[in-house]
């Protein structure tokens, strides 16, 4: 795809601010200690990506899909957990906001998130029910001008660092399945709410992930996000930017992954020549670059068809997901196959990347739900 | 008679302005005098300094005699004490007016860079900056040209009586020379870095034959539109590798005697004049040397205009650090080490033996 | 207030680059980008915007494509820009640019309270002499080396630096600087930044538009008004492959030294 001026200067400034801002030695030390690197969060918040697509009235920048996806792909080039950092309060942390929030509540939690004065996170999965998530029992009770909000979300990113969290809860135990689930909007603050430790994981280490408890928290009804009984819907509606955004962190990280090992191979020799020039690792080459390529194009698609409101618009983004995810993990296997032994040694970079790629097919709605996103579209 | 500086044949001799700071002359100063006298002498013209100062600033003028000038001019005011740009541009601007020199030659010191395109503006001619060579006369340019660039000399046709100032400097990151003429206009003006030419020999008796002339300064300090509220100096921040011009890295040949093969790198650095020492991974690994030192793959990426390397095998790791360096230069003992595939020059030999003979002789080198 | 910021769009000479067979440059190979230096410059003018109401102008002299990086400048926050153009300004050396960029800074006036801004020197040229030489056709102080710059009111307070230290200097507006990298860290361009800068104005002046300006005399302009020419461009012998240099080592080392002092390396 022809980019605009505009999304070609985009893609400049994000490249130019991840090259120079994510240095290995941030890289490095997220990887090795995890944590939460508020100084790039800082830098961030001052140049609006925490508000990339999120609106101007409520101090967002207003970009488009496709800004958002670049922002994505030319952070998770570089460094795919800093490109989380960004891409939270623009999908599943701002979605459902945006999608159901009435303006004072548009006006209260979208408004720091976007400048990145706040941080919000998306608390839907829990330990029985992650796939299956109409089945999750956390449950919200009302009780006069409160709701009363018992059970324990798991791996929700960011929870030890969010200011606040959207929570799916059951209010109507009546109604089977999915149906009967409400958000709420929790300040993380409110007595009862508390964090188990952070996950220790195999990969995106440097965004913290952990469990989050209710005892007995007292939300008030203000804070009930959207319609009563109905809340599941909508958290499906937004979960497309989300899946989009885990496209483009996938297609970022399966470039990173062929720029390293293009680089390595050309300076790599062995039986007197650069690996490079060895059809056995130059055609993995091809391989690799031919599949980024596709991924690119879906994406890219997607995005421009989400912004005008295409009715495929919804499965698109399930694609582009379950095939940009599956494609990096396949990336990232080839470049540490590239690299060989050095591939596997924690002083180059791939060996990072192979590992946060697993991330990739799993964490927003794993392939298999895609593949029946995509099938019950074509099959109904 | 008004002046113009388009009446070339007005002007005479070649000139360097020569900096002075705190009543100490630089040692540019010496080197532009000693190229002057070559440009002098190819002209058949006089070589004059032109120093401006505070009072008593003349005592200092006859040092540029020993190096070869003629005469110095010097202009002595409290106002030219420090260096601002008003007072130093009107008072050369002022003297070149009166004198029409037809070469004027300025040093490219921080100072240099801001009077020389300011009096060039002003008098309405051509300044070329960061010069690395000058010629006058067209035989030595063709031969300069020979040993020099690409360019198949004997297919071109030269002018041999041209006697404009051939003023060659780098351009576009130094991909590219070019030699700049100014034809139409006088003085024809350059700018040189400091450490380019090179200083003749000092000679007692041309220093005690040197004239000095003192021009009465005409002007006075209301003119000045800037004002100077102090003069700091500052000790040398601690020079990084990442930023280092020259980068000298120690590899696991050192093993043999540690604290010397690290002594001796950082000799050779200073003889270079003044570089950052590196090391390849073993080096940290055996904790001869800390990690904020390594270049290599896990460590810094550097690209320094010289890098040395001592005693190291050149595993992809290190390569992947400094390949891209302006100049490589690899000591190694093993004649199969992988730095002298990326190097520019190699010495297979032992470090220890080959490095103290590299200090002397690239002291001896910068010395003249 | 106004605040103009003198930019140069210039080949990226940091990177590698090209030689062509005849030994010219392969100046496609090389990609543009705005000179490091002008963006601290233009750094320095949106710091003094983020301070007090001031009118931020990007200037700049050069082909049509130079409209790209003034884009990109308004993006960052100038208020708008303006791009000096015209076949009979090619070929320009530093006396002749410097001449036509003031006479354009004339045209738009620069008032009593107002600076501008010029990066030390451009990557590709290296002489650092336009901005001192628009302070004097203009005649206007300048301070060069900007390395900290404080406003107070009329007056700026320079941190002129040198090689061993610094000079603090003080000027009072018009007035022109000179910025160096050492000043600060240009910002990047926001998202929001970039999708307005599209309808901000970019005004192009031609040799039409300029010509009554008195410093615009065709006689000092372009390539037949510089009083500077090239006579002769050429690329040094490119790098071949290394050489091993053998003998024994004080014979190795003197041929090293040797071919290092005639390479102008040491």
């Amino acid at each position: 795809m022809i980019l605009s001026e505009a999304h070609e200067l985009m893609r400049k400034n994000f490249r130019s601010f991840a090259e120079t801002e994510f240095t290995t030695e941030i890289q490095e030390q997220l990887d090795r200690e995890g944590g939460f690197n508020w100084d790039i969060w800082s830098k961030m918040a001052r140049y609006g990506f925490t508000g990339c697509k999120l609106p101007v009235e409520y101090g967002g920048q207003g970009g488009d899909t496709l800004a958002y996806v670049l922002m994505n792909e030319e952070f998770s080039r570089i460094c795919p957990v800093l490109a989380i950092y960004a891409n939270t309060p623009n999908s599943l942390g701002g979605g459902p906001l945006l999608a159901c929030g009435t303006p004072p509540q548009l006006e209260k939690y979208i408004t720091p998130v976007a400048k990145g004065e706040k941080q919000i996170v998306f608390a839907l999965t829990e330990p029985g029910a992650g796939s299956d998530a109409g089945s999750l029992t956390t449950r919200a009770v009302a009780d006069g001008d409160y709701f009363i909000l018992n059970g324990r979300k798991c791996f929700i990113s960011g929870a030890p660092i969010a200011d606040y969290a959207v929570v799916y809860a059951r209010t109507n135990p009546d109604l089977k399945g999915s149906r009967g689930i409400s958000m709420f909007i929790v300040d993380m603050k409110l007595p009862g709410v508390s964090c188990g430790k952070p996950e220790s994981k195999m990969g995106i280490s440097g965004y913290p992930t952990s469990d989050i408890v209710f005892e007995n928290v007292r939300v008030h009804k203000g804070d009930l996000l959207g319609p009563l009984d109905k809340g599941y819907s909508v958290a499906m509606k937004t979960l497309d930017g989300g899946r989009l955004g885990v496209a483009a962190q996938s297609l970022g990280l399966a470039q990173g992954c062929l720029d390293e090992a293009v680089k390595y191979a050309k300076g790599r020799k062995q039986f007197g020549k650069p690996i490079a020039n060895h059809q056995g690792v130059s055609f993995m080459i091809a391989d690799m670059a031919t599949e980024i390529a596709a991924a690119r194009e879906l994406i890219y698609s997607t995005a421009v068809a989400k912004d005008a409101g295409d009715k495929n618009a919804s499965t698109m983004c399930a694609m582009s997901k379950y095939y940009a995810s599956e494609m990096a993990n396949r990336v990232a296997g080839k470049a540490v196959q590239i690299h060989g032994g050095y591939g596997f040694i924690k002083d180059y970079k791939v060996e990072r990347l192979y590992r946060d790629a697993r991330i990739m097919t799993l964490y927003e709605g794993t392939s298999q739900v895609q593949q029946i996103v995509i099938s019950r579209s074509l099959l109904k | 008679m008004s002046y113009s500086s388009a009446d070339i044949n007005e002007f005479r001799d070649i000139w360097v302005f020569c900096e002075q700071r705190a009543g100490k002359l630089m040692n540019t100063d010496f080197e532009l005098i000693s190229e002057g006298r070559k440009l002098a002498d190819e002209r058949n013209a006089r070589l004059v300094g032109i120093l401006l100062g505070g009072k008593g600033v003349a005592g200092i003028a006859k040092e540029l005699g020993g190096y070869g000038a003629d005469k110095v001019i010097v202009c002595e005011d409290p106002m030219l004490d420090v260096y601002t740009t008003d007072a130093y541009t009107d008072v050369i601007c002022d003297v070149v007016m009166e004198k029409k020199p037809e070469v004027l030659l300025i040093g490219a010191s921080n100072i240099g860079r801001d009077l020389g395109p300011r009096v060039a503006a002003r008098l309405h001619t051509g300044l070329t900056a960061d010069c690395t060579h000058l010629d006058i006369d067209m035989e030595k340019y063709v031969s300069f040209l020979r040993e020099s660039s690409t360019i198949d000399v004997d297919a071109v046709k030269f002018k041999m009586e041209d006697t404009n100032l051939k003023m060659t400097r780098p351009a576009f990151g130094g991909h590219l020379m070019a030699t700049i003429i100014c034809p139409r206009f006088r003085p024809c003006m350059s700018t040189v870095r400091p450490g380019v030419m090179k200083k003749a020999a000092f000679d007692q008796t041309k220093a005690d034959a040197c004239e000095i002339g003192q021009y009465p300064v005409r002007r006075n300090a209301d003119r000045l539109r800037t004002r100077v509220l102090e003069v700091v100096k500052e000790s040398k921040k601690l020079v990084d590798l990442i930023g280092a011009d020259i980068v000298v890295a120690v590899g696991r040949g050192i093993s043999k005697d540690v604290n010397k093969g690290i002594q001796l790198a950082e000799e050779l650095a200073d003889a270079f004049g003044g570089g950052v020492v590196g090391a390849s991974r073993a080096v940290i690994d055996a904790g001869w040397m800390t990690s904020d030192h390594q270049v290599g793959q896990t460590g810094k990426t550097v690209h320094p205009r010289i890098y040395v390397a001592l005693g190291i095998s050149g595993a992809i790791q290190h390569k992947a650090g400094m390949q891209d360096s302006e100049l490589i230069i690899a000591v190694d003992s093993n004649e199969t080490s992988g730095m002298f595939e990326v190097a520019d020059y190699g010495i297979a030999g032992d470090l220890f033996e080959v490095v103290p003979l590299m200090i002397e002789a690239v002291k001896a080198a910068k010395a003249f | 207030m106004r605040v103009y910021v003198c930019v140069k769009q210039v080949p990226d000479t940091s990177g590698k680059v090209a030689v062509n067979e005849d030994g010219t440059l392969n100046r496609a190979s090389m990609l543009t980008i705005i000179n490091p230096n002008d963006l601290s410059a233009m750094e320095a003018a949106l710091e003094l915007k983020d301070a007090a109401r001031c009118q931020v102008t990007a200037v700049t002299m050069g082909p049509p494509p130079a409209k790209k990086m003034l884009q990109e400048l308004i993006a960052m926050g100038a208020d708008d820009a303006v791009l000096i153009s015209g076949r009979e300004f090619g070929g320009s050396d530093t006396y002749a640019t410097s001449q036509i960029i003031a006479g354009a800074l004339q045209h738009l006036g620069v008032g009593a309270e107002d600076v501008i801004f010029c990066g030390r020197q451009a990557i590709d040229g290296d002489t650092a002499q336009v901005g001192p030489q628009i302070a004097e056709k203009l005649d206007l102080p300048q301070v060069t080396y900007a390395g900290k710059i404080e406003k107070d009111g009329s007056v700026l307070r320079v941190r002129r630096l040198m090689e061993d230290g610094y000079m603090t200097v003080e000027v009072k507006t018009p007035c022109l600087v000179t910025c160096v990298k050492e000043l600060n860290e240009p910002r990047y361009m926001t998202i929001k930044g970039i999708i307005e800068c599209y309808d901000k104005p970019i005004v192009v002046l031609d040799y039409e538009a300029l010509k009554d300006e008195p410093l615009i005399d065709p006689a000092t302009i372009g390539l037949k008004g510089s009083p500077t020419n090239i006579f002769r461009s050429f690329t040094p012998p490119q790098k071949g492959a290394g050489q091993m240099l053998g003998g024994s080592s004080q014979e190795a080392v003197n041929e090293l030294v040797g071919q290092l002092v005639a390479k102008h390396v040491v």
